[in-house]
């Protein structure tokens, strides 16, 4: 079959564009073997650098003695504090306005902390090397509290900064305060509380976790002195910004460094931060003249690289007798370690906590974040989820649940009285967002017919009942959640992160032979995007998926953007491609008038070609249209077909969906198992529904992960007491259950396809859909509220205090 | 640190080398070889993405020294691809269930699915689930992961019964 015999939608799916299920490109490399991830990068006369880290949560680094190490052949350099210091290098700021030791300068703030850096031969040496330094340090009072942090007498964590009054955020009030976030209107809402029929308070903790991608960070830097450019590969999400930190840091020509995310094995949040193996692998190679490799391992990458969550949220929530929610308080202590660096942009202190009225048209509210330095690691990353969205929807999903006991109402029909309507968008929240579209009665009630809930809560009854009776020791949740993300970060207005406006790019060349590449500011650890955003492309061109290359993570070559996290590469990347593609589109069009001897208005776009309106014979297609475009001398336009697209996005993009858990829970060992779990998402546009899905699939088993065991957890003294993957649940295919996937399609208005990201809504949802089946599940015995994780033991003892072992 | 001599049998081909007493499989196949389908993601037998068969058993390459390995034979992810080059069943059946995200499992989870299915050829949900539970995956959730290797049964069963 030639396109002349085509008709117009076999040659629309001929091109698998959008909304095809297409198979990804990347994995024949992939499945092979043939990746090209950090640790594969191989440079001749190689070293490897290795870090000497504190054992202690808090102490005064006394000295410091790396003679023998030196001695020990085949070890090359060691670095302290003390060498870095002459070059600046000792501290770098971090992505929350904050400083952070690079090397430990006088004291260590977390077990795990940089002490020195070892640069050997192989890695062996280096290990060998890290062993034979001698650090004394003089134990200090720890704090892994972030209440007792806060007490009068508590410790001096950040000695540099203790009689600074004024901090990036605001007025710090204590010497272990990091700023006050307020939003909402405090007065209106204490009075909304204060006149309720009805008021539920409680305190959620959503407990400290860690991103943990298969692959751990790392880099290779390699300095060419005799064209003093630095190079750098790493396993960086954000290539571009990280170019411009190391140039404003070290000093370097932003020309003169190029950084190479080649092949990332997973991000989830953790490789968005500048780390201290990245400045002294930098540093190394500059110092040796030689390429330096620094590979965290699984224990550094859990102990020191960007823990997620750890907020106390107390909130308070009011409604009215028959249901109705009237306003929503909500105070947060946010523990953020021994240096402040969050990865949120610039004016967001606790991200977009903000979106905490989640789902609901709460007409008043009112939020107040506090950040606190503790004895703990660094971080605060968007652990696959939008800046601390998955704290908020956590909060809000398990408040809904509260007032639903409070009330003796069912969950289920709370959430439907209380839902944003249809109609109500654009819906300006009352802590300040204004939603672009939803309808969420639409997908709420898809999700509860798919699993029959009526008939899920008359087993569950029956289930109680042969309980009481003594005929099971197994009870049954139905855990219930339905969130709205907030993603897509966002308008240069008012995002940025360390100065650097959050807009992203895409640059387009056709070829002479109709084939293309596209090169975007974004870069993908897994999502697909040399496949997906190929059929955005091959929608919008005419030009077939396959006959397209697209590639990212080269700042070299290219255009500039703020990476990949928090959900933007679709909504932002995605939108600068779609736009790119129409200046290409627009540029076509003249040619194919020129061509076709007519005015540029007498053509219109048909899938893959130009066509005479009203004589369907006369057409140009966009291959012809490609080659006229290298070799025709058209008056007036400039030969070649290329464009780039900087957007900058008009608003966030809030995806939202409906998800149902249904848990068997033994009582007498807390041992759990997920039944059923459907899941309903809205993402707007679907470019790839394969994608999609298996975004779900992976983002789901994360939240099983979080809720149900998963945790970075201290003792007193600051330890880390799950330090490998023994201690630190990432669930195997055995507990892993099949997820019943779905969706409903409310595109985003102002997004030029209409697509608005998918990849962090699982995370996002599914927590409080996994938590708040273990609640339900006790409901009827009287359980209100219990931390996170669920894991075997924590769920006997909910059993315990409930009396029900009898 | 004196280097011992070591010889073994990769993907087919004899390889000989010298390497410290201490030095693990994986890094020598990694870094001598400059074979790096496996992949290292936790360096204390876990994670299982450092997975390939050593003599026709699945072990964790991070966990082996490769004076262990001596006289072995081991087949990694590149052993597995077909002789002309094409992707071999089970890495054909990954890619059409899209059975991996970022990569960075896949050559330890198809490595481990090759020998399962030598293992038992006829494996139900379950056995799959428990057959790759020494394997994580952080993207996936597994579930086409366990999809693909249940086609790749289906087919290389329908196959050798085609051959019978
Ligand atoms: S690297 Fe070998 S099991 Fe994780
Ligand atoms: S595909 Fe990323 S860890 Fe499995």
């Amino acid at each position: 079959m030639t396109d002349q015999t085509m008709t117009p939608e076999e040659r629309a799916a001929s091109l698998e564009g959008m909304g095809c299920r297409r198979k990804r490109v990347e994995d024949v490399r992939f499945t092979q073997g043939k990746g090209n991830y950090v640790d594969d990068v191989k440079l001749p006369g190689m070293l490897f650098g290795a870090f000497v880290r504190s054992p202690y949560a808090h102490a005064r680094v006394k000295s410091i003695d790396a003679e023998a190490a030196k001695a020990l052949p085949g070890v090359v350099a060691v670095l302290t504090a003390a060498d870095l210091a002459p070059l600046g290098l000792h501290w770098m700021p971090t992505l929350a306005g904050d400083k952070q030791m690079v090397l430990a300068d006088g004291k260590v703030l977390f077990q795990g902390q940089e002490v020195a850096f070892v640069v050997a031969e192989d890695r062996y040496l280096a290990a060998d090397a890290v062993e034979l330094v001698e650090v004394e340090y003089e134990e200090l009072p720890v704090v892994t509290d972030p209440f007792k942090a806060l007490e009068p007498d508590a410790p001096v964590l950040r000695e540099d900064i203790k009689d600074q009054k004024e901090g990036a955020h605001g007025p710090r009030r204590h010497h272990n305060h990091i700023f006050t976030w307020e939003q909402g209107d405090r007065d209106a809402t204490e009075k909304v509380l204060a006149e309720a029929d009805v008021t539920v308070e409680e305190m959620i903790h959503y407990h400290r976790t860690h991103p943990c991608p298969l692959e751990t960070c790392g880099c290779v830097a390699s300095m060419d002195k005799a064209t003093g450019k630095l190079t750098v590969w790493g396993t960086f999400q954000a290539p571009h910004a990280i170019r411009t930190v190391v140039s404003l840091i070290s000093g370097i020509a932003e020309h003169n460094i190029r950084i190479i995310s080649p092949d990332i094995g997973g991000g989830f949040g953790n490789k968005v931060g500048a780390y201290p193996g990245y400045v002294c692998s930098v540093v190394a190679s500059i110092v040796t003249g030689r390429p330096v490799k620094w590979i965290e391992n699984r224990m550094e990458n859990l102990m020191s690289t960007a823990f997620a969550r750890d907020y106390w949220m107390k909130g308070r929530i009011a409604a009215t007798k028959d249901g109705r929610i009237t306003g929503l308080w909500c105070h947060v202590t946010a523990d953020h370690g021994g240096f402040d660096a969050c990865a949120d942009p610039t004016k967001f202190p606790a991200g977009f906590f903000n979106i905490c009225t989640g789902s609901y048209d709460i007409p008043t509210a009112y939020l107040c974040v506090d950040g606190v330095y503790t004895n703990k690691a660094p971080g605060g990353v968007a652990y696959r989820c939008s800046f601390r969205v998955t704290e908020a929807a956590y909060f809000i999903e398990r408040m809904v649940e509260l007032l639903a006991i409070e009330l003796n109402m069912d969950a289920a029909e709370l959430r439907r009285i209380n839902f944003i309507r249809k109609e109500q968008f654009p819906y300006a929240s009352a802590l300040g967002w204004e939603y672009d579209s939803g309808d969420y009665h639409t997908a709420w009630d898809k999700a509860l017919k798919a699993v029959d809930y009526e008939g899920l809560r008359r087993e569950q009854a029956r289930r109680i009942e042969d309980f009481k009776a003594g005929r099971t020791r197994k009870l049954l949740g139905i855990g219930l959640s339905h969130f709205t993300e907030i993603v897509g970060a966002g308008p240069v207005k008012n995002c940025d992160i360390l100065g650097l406006g959050m807009f992203d790019s895409c640059e387009i060349r056709i070829h002479p032979t109709g084939s293309a590449i596209a090169r975007l500011g974004t870069i993908s650890q897994g999502q697909g995007h040399a496949t997906t955003f190929a059929q955005i492309l091959a929608s919008e061109l005419g030009i077939p998926a396959s006959d397209i290359t697209v590639e990212e993570g080269d700042t070299d070559t290219a255009p500039y953007g703020l990476g990949t996290y928090g959900s933007r590469s679709t909504p932002v990347a995605g939108a600068a491609t779609a736009m790119a593609a129409r200046k290409i589109r627009a540029k076509a069009q003249m040619i194919a008038a020129w061509l076709l001897e007519v005015h540029d208005d007498d053509l219109e776009w048909d899938v893959d070609r130009f066509v005479v309106k009203g004589a369907p014979e006369r057409f140009k297609t966009m291959k012809e249209i490609a080659f006229a475009a290298y070799n025709q001398a058209i008056p007036g336009l400039e030969p070649g077909l290329e464009a780039v697209s900087y957007y900058d996005p008009p608003n966030m993009t809030y995806p939202f969906g409906a998800y149902v858990c249904v848990m068997e829970i033994d009582v007498d060992t807390g041992e759990w198992k997920v039944r059923q779990f459907y899941a309903l998402d809205d993402c707007g546009t679907r470019i790839n529904p394969m994608i999609i899905e298996g975004q779900v699939h992976g983002g789901l088993t994360e939240a099983l992960a979080i809720a149900m065991g998963q945790e970075i957890a201290y003792d007193e003294m600051g330890n880390v007491k799950t330090g490998t993957l023994m201690d630190f649940f990432i669930p195997t295919a055995w507990e892993t259950p099949n997820y019943v996937t779905d969706h409903t399609v409310t595109p985003s208005p102002h997004h030029p396809i209409g697509a608005k990201g998918v990849g962090e809504s699982p995370n996002v949802g599914g927590v409080p859909a996994f938590s708040n089946a273990v609640h339900d599940a006790f409901r009827a015995f009287g359980l209100r509220q219990a931390h996170m994780p669920h894991d075997h033991w924590r769920i006997w003892r909910i059993a315990e205090n409930l009396g029900l072992h009898g | 640190m004196s280097k011992m001599h070591v010889k073994l049998k990769v993907n087919g081909r004899q390889v000989e080398g010298l390497a410290e007493p201490r030095m693990l499989l994986v890094h020598f196949l990694r870094e001598e070889l400059g074979i790096t389908g496996p992949h290292i993601g936790c360096e204390t037998s876990h994670c299982g993405a450092c997975t390939v068969d050593m003599d026709g058993r699945s072990v964790k390459s991070c966990t082996v020294f490769v004076a262990q390995a001596n006289g072995a034979e081991i087949v990694t992810v590149e052993g597995l691809t077909n002789p002309d080059g094409s992707l071999g069943v089970i890495q054909e059946k990954f890619r059409e269930h899209h059975g991996l995200q970022c990569g960075f499992c896949t050559p330890g989870m198809i490595t481990r699915a090759h020998r399962l299915l030598q293992e038992n050829p006829n494996p139900t949900e379950e056995e799959v689930r428990f057959g790759i539970a020494g394997n994580l995956c952080r993207c996936t959730g597994y579930q086409n992961i366990v999809k693909a290797i249940m086609a790749a049964a289906a087919e290389l069963n329908a196959a050798k019964e085609a051959a019978q």
